[in-house]
């Protein structure tokens, strides 16, 4: 559509495209399993989400309508970005909300509105290895993989109990896919660890600097490790967000001056926005 | 009575050097195996190649598990050698540090081989581990603490017990007491006599220490360059002692 950039629809061309869709494809049949591809230099540095860039530039159509958060918001300077980086070497159509999304680009959040089928959310991974903090060596790790091999990972499980009482663990909190694969949520919050299981929608992967993508098909069990005695929990707040009065989304603390004024308000700005307009709560205009 | 290990002709090289060469004895349940010999004689290459850490050249580690069936451990895929080793095998390091892991707690370490099984309660894990801790006579109240902080014997013993938490029925022990000043040796060496009694152990314990083989194993098997040179009882080899090679060993043994 929008060609005057000079740039192939999506920023990358055809070929790369559908390489990436062959590793996208891999990584479906496979749930939670990392495939490795072969990663483009992006106009952006590594951390900024060029993996999840390079899977939804693949899968993103002409029809299209995008969504892009960070941290739960679409107002961040990540998420703007992002966004104006498609219209302009796509022209697609985007939005804010959630419901209106049929792609969804997210970094560290999955949104509070419960995602459809048909919906497709793409997670933009810091690191995709989950045992990569206990064993170094990729080569080892591959094996671990391959063996079901995952007892270290609850060594590390049984030092957070020990320690702090409770799994200390609060983003990025591994999962099992499928009874099979250990895989790293990339960094959202544990709280958003339940919304991935049996989810409609279809969740892809994308590490761009590790050169690595992987999905969770709609439908698919998707576990957080714990132990008998100690159960998966997520977090909880005493608190309401103070815009639209949710108690049950998740809340992020803002400080408000150095005197440790701060307020609780919802990280989900959509779904904030929405409950707002459905006449909840007290919106405080500043 | 059936044997638990059989070696049968294993030999393992290092381009042209020859580590191993055709070796072959059996283990029996509740026996003590010693290897000894000098550096250099491939007994710490016989050890980490029936452990799986080494691939073999040629010949056959035949085991015999609790159901009657025998396996071919060398030609056993990795998913289950991997599980037969920490299950009802266990390998001790000579340097505990090789053993433990040093930046987990001294439960977490018991912990590990619990939790690799797929043991998934924190509190029986807690009560497991603190069971061993005692049986290897460290105080349960250092439970949380990290190896680093414990002695060189503390955590020999503590490896120990990181073993023993799944009731191997075979532990493969490397130079255990090396490393250690003579009166932690001997504590040692008197906590492991009675683990092997009290629980039926067998092993295979290589040394270059004849103090500890004599202490400890019912049977003795002599190396040099790779070759078993003399074999027996324990007793019969060290005072009476057939081959050139043992005789010096024997003789150069400081006596009190």
């Amino acid at each position: 559509m929008s060609n005057e950039t000079g740039y192939n629809f999506g920023y990358l061309d055809e070929q790369t495209k559908r390489s990436i869709r062959r590793a996208i494809l891999k990584a479906i049949a496979i749930p939670g399993h990392q495939i490795p591809f072969s990663s483009r230099e992006m106009p952006m540095s590594y951390g900024w989400g060029t993996g999840g860039i390079q899977v939804t530039a693949s899968v993103i159509g002409q029809n299209d309508v995008l969504k892009v958060i960070d941290q739960g918001a679409d107002d961040t300077s990540n998420a703007v970005n992002i966004r104006r980086f498609f219209r302009k070497v796509c022209g697609v159509a985007t939005t804010e909300k959630t419901a209106q999304a049929t792609l969804i680009q997210t970094r560290h959040r999955i949104p509070e509105t419960p995602l459809k089928a048909g919906q497709t959310i793409v997670y933009q991974v810091p690191i995709p290895e989950p045992l990569q903090w206990l064993q170094p060596s990729t080569r080892e790790t591959k094996k671990m993989h391959a063996l079901e091999d995952y007892g270290a990972m609850y060594v590390k499980l049984y030092e957070d109990i020990t320690k702090y009482g409770h799994i200390a663990t609060s983003y990025d909190y591994p999962v099992m896919v499928h009874d099979r694969y250990l895989m790293s949520p990339s960094p959202i919050p544990r709280f958003d660890n339940p919304k991935m299981n049996m989810n409609p929608a279809l969740q892809l992967f994308g590490a761009g600097r590790e050169k690595r993508i992987y999905a969770v098909p709609p439908y698919t069990k998707v576990e957080s490790l714990d132990f008998a005695d100690y159960p998966f929990t997520v977090e909880r707040w005493d608190k309401a967000c103070e815009f639209c009065g949710s108690r049950t989304s998740y809340l992020d603390e803002v400080v408000l001056d150095d005197a440790g004024k701060r307020m609780w308000i919802c990280s989900d700005t959509d779904y904030c926005r929405e409950s707002q307009e459905a006449g909840n709560g007290t919106f405080v205009e500043n | 009575m059936e044997h638990l290990l059989k070696i049968n002709q294993l030999s393992k090289s290092y381009g042209g050097i020859s580590a191993c060469e055709d070796i072959y004895f059996d283990l029996y349940p509740g026996q003590v195996l010693g290897i000894v010999g000098e550096s250099g004689s491939g007994k710490s290459t016989l050890l980490n190649a029936i452990a799986g850490h080494l691939a073999v050249d040629s010949g056959e580690i035949i085991y015999l598990d609790p159901q009657g069936n025998t396996h071919i451990v060398n030609q056993l895929p990795e998913i289950k050698r991997r599980w037969l080793m920490r299950t009802e095998w266990g390998f001790v390091q000579q340097n505990p540090r090789n053993g433990l892991l040093m930046k987990v707690s001294a439960g977490g370490n018991i912990a590990s081989r619990l939790l690799d099984v797929g043991q998934r309660h924190y509190g029986q894990i807690r009560d497991t581990a603190t069971h061993w801790l005692e049986q290897v006579e460290i105080d349960p109240k250092r439970i949380d603490d990290l190896p680093g902080t414990f002695s060189g014997g503390m955590q020999q013993r503590l490896q120990l017990a990181r073993v023993l938490v799944t009731q191997p029925r075979l532990i493969l022990m490397d130079e255990p007491t090396g490393g250690l000043d003579v009166s932690v040796q001997a504590r040692l060496l008197d906590l492991l006599r009675s683990l092997v009694r009290n629980f039926h152990l067998s092993v295979i314990i290589v040394t270059h220490d004849i103090g500890v083989v004599r202490l400890l194993s019912h049977r003795l098997i002599v190396m040099q360059k790779g070759k078993v040179v003399e074999s027996g009882l324990t007793d019969q080899v060290l005072d009476d002692p057939q081959h050139p090679y043992t005789q010096l060993l024997v003789s150069a043994t400081l006596t009190p």
